[in-house]
């Protein structure tokens, strides 16, 4: 029986799915009204971690090559804006595009050298890139325009056409309207041609050569378009929390994004998600059991959720689905 | 010229930690084919064993040789408790753990022992070698130790059955196990001595960077280096690689102004990407072949 087919209460499963994602914009529009305005400003930030850990899944998840950096590339999105809008006055919508843009050249160019690398060693050569990010941002040649330890504060923007609403709110919605756009792109990405050629690459990178694709070209792409992501995510995150400083993107936040990429499910692109939500949310619930043990406590959650979920939430989400879909065929 | 041979010689009183800690990544990529992320944190926290130990009045060398023994059970608990149940999962998995295991070995070294800066003492003399002032007796224990471990491993891996076993079991586990290997052991055998490997590189790092929770991590990355540069399948090459990375360390940061303290950390990346475009394998590195 083809998948499409088979149905659930009447329903397929790709129009449950849809039925699902309506629910999830729906709840995602309302939500912010009816919560205090830190709860708002969480909820936004869980949306920014969703995207940039969205440019890892792209990398990693569809075209199988490990990043260990990507703070890295979230740190040059969120200079970007913060240097453009403190020093130039752009506008802050504005300042997303050409963050992406910068680090869809910067994530090329790192991805051509990162080529002849992989597996574990370019999980290396990422890994010295994150390490060396918050040093090269202090670095004292550039201080002029990254304001060095100090870093850039900059203004949070007001709500647009005199919309009744407070800032905060008003950054959910904008930050909300671009996650939508970038999820979707994400995924219209993935079922086209270019999408079916990266994960050939992930299966079987010889098979793929043999095949004709341009296996160069795509996985520097692939590293390109997955900075772009993560570099769009640090723009808004610097909008979002007003502030840019070279210890907020150290070795940490690329560990964050993988820890969040893996909980959620590696190649599944709702699963960043469910990443962002865990990155944001748990760190905080470990401190609430224990202040001195905070980081103990995070670790031993972190095991318990591989245990009990070794492929992350998309393994449990097909196991539930799987399950729900035979009680259902079975009582008919 | 002086100068020179000064921080040439301070550039391999360096790199002698981080060679002793490359030692100890190779040792583990061999026996589990992946890196060890925890690997400094399980070396810091082996060495706050030994300081413990100290501490209650233990001699040195009876101290040294407990917290070797201590951890290299801790290295095999580790494997069987936490690696074991999860061997099938994806490799992303697995570096989620390795994760999870340094916050928690560095959340709890530093609850327990507090993130003070502790001094820790060196069983060589502090006076000055043969009268010489350019590297200390200390400097030289270290390199000296570091090779006897090299000689040790060499003997192990080329000269006993339970070495060839162990190599076996990690270049092809499934034909290992059929030809009667305990595969499963094995694995565990390279952690426990990964982490007895760790545990000898904490304690001669210790006396130089101080003893506090996050002193691994900016040695880790060299010692990544290290390996690296020399190749993630030699023991040779990456003691090699160590020396390198120091004395290379050393001598930019002294002759080439920019660099200076700043961009330490950032000469470790630019020889790390530099090696490995020139040799994707690391300079002692076998080239690993894939069957089509």
């Amino acid at each position: 029986m083809v998948a499409s087919e088979r149905r659930l209460g009447g329903l397929t499963l790709p129009a449950w799915q849809r039925l699902l994602t309506i629910g999830v914009v729906i709840a995602a529009l309302v939500l912010p009204l009816l919560v205090k305005n830190f709860t708002v400003f969480q909820l936004t930030l869980v949306m920014v971690y969703s995207i940039a850990i969205l440019g890892l899944n792209l990398l990693t998840g569809i075209n199988g090559q490990f990043s260990l950096g990507h703070s890295a590339f979230y740190a040059i999105g969120a200079y970007t804006t913060a240097i453009l809008m403190d020093r130039f006055g752009v506008p802050y919508a504005l300042t997303l595009p050409v963050a992406g843009l910068v680090c869809l050249v910067a994530g090329f160019l790192f991805g051509l050298p990162a080529l002849r690398l992989e597996g574990l060693y370019l999980a290396l050569a990422t890994f010295a890139l994150a390490v060396a990010t918050p040093q090269l941002l202090k670095l004292s040649l550039f201080e002029h325009w990254t304001g060095g330890v100090q870093g850039i504060v900059i203004v949070k923007p007001d709500a647009p056409f005199g919309l009744p609403l407070s800032q905060d709110r008003w950054l959910y919605y904008f930050t909300l309207i671009v996650l939508i756009l970038m999820f979707a792109a994400a995924t219209r990405l993935v079922s086209s041609r270019t999408g079916r050629a990266l994960k050939a690459i992930r299966d079987n990178p010889l098979a793929a050569k043999a095949m004709g694709i341009d296996t160069a070209l795509y996985k520097s792409l692939a590293f390109g378009v997955s900075a772009l992501y993560t570099g769009v995510a640090g723009s808004l995150g610097a909008i979002v929390v007003q502030f840019v400083a070279p210890d907020s993107f150290t070795f940490f936040l690329a560990v964050s994004f993988l820890v969040g990429l893996v909980v959620g499910g590696v190649g599944w692109i709702p699963g960043a998600l469910i990443g962002g939500v865990f990155v944001m949310f748990v760190p905080n619930l470990a401190e609430q059991v224990s202040k001195g043990l905070a980081w103990a406590v995070y670790g031993v959650i972190l095991i318990l959720v591989i245990y009990l979920m070794p492929t992350g939430a998309a393994g449990f989400v097909r196991l539930v689905a799987g399950r729900v879909a035979r009680l259902m065929s079975s009582n008919r | 010229m002086d100068l020179f041979l000064h921080q040439l010689l301070a550039g391999i009183a360096t790199g002698g930690i981080y060679a002793c800690l490359a030692l100890a990544v190779v040792m583990i990529y061999q026996s589990i084919d992946h890196f060890n992320f925890a690997q400094g944190e399980m070396a810091m926290f082996s060495t706050y064993i030994a300081w413990q130990l100290l501490a209650w009045g233990f001699p040195y060398w009876p101290a040294f040789a407990a917290t070797v023994v201590i951890s290299f059970a801790g290295g095999v608990a580790i494997e069987r408790l936490l690696f074991k149940p999860i061997r099938n999962a994806p490799v992303l998995s697995h570096i989620v753990v390795f994760i999870a295991m340094f916050s928690i070995l560095n959340s709890v070294a530093g609850f327990t022992w507090e993130y003070t800066i502790k001094s820790f003492p060196s069983p060589f003399p502090s006076t000055p070698l043969f009268g010489n002032r350019l590297i200390g007796a200390h400097d030289l224990g270290m390199v000296g130790i570091t090779l006897v471990m090299l000689v040790l491993l060499y003997v192990l891996f080329r000269h006993t059955r339970l070495g060839l076993a162990m190599r076996a079991a990690a270049a092809n586990p499934d034909s290992a196990r059929l030809v009667g290997i305990r595969v499963g052991w094995m694995v565990a055998l390279g952690w426990g001595l990964a982490a007895a490997i760790g545990s000898v590189a904490g304690m001669m790092i210790a006396p130089i960077v101080f003893l506090e929770p996050n002193m691994m991590l900016g040695i880790l990355l060299y010692g990544l280096a290290g390996a690296v540069v020399g190749g993630l399948t030699s023991p040779i090459g990456a003691v090699l690689g160590g020396f390198a990375v120091g004395i290379i360390e050393n001598l930019a940061g002294t002759f080439i102004p920019v660099v200076g303290k700043e961009l330490k950390l950032t000469i470790a990346l630019v020889l790390i990407v530099a090696v490995l475009m020139v040799k994707p394998s690391g300079l002692f590195g076998r080239t690993a072949v894939s069957r089509v």
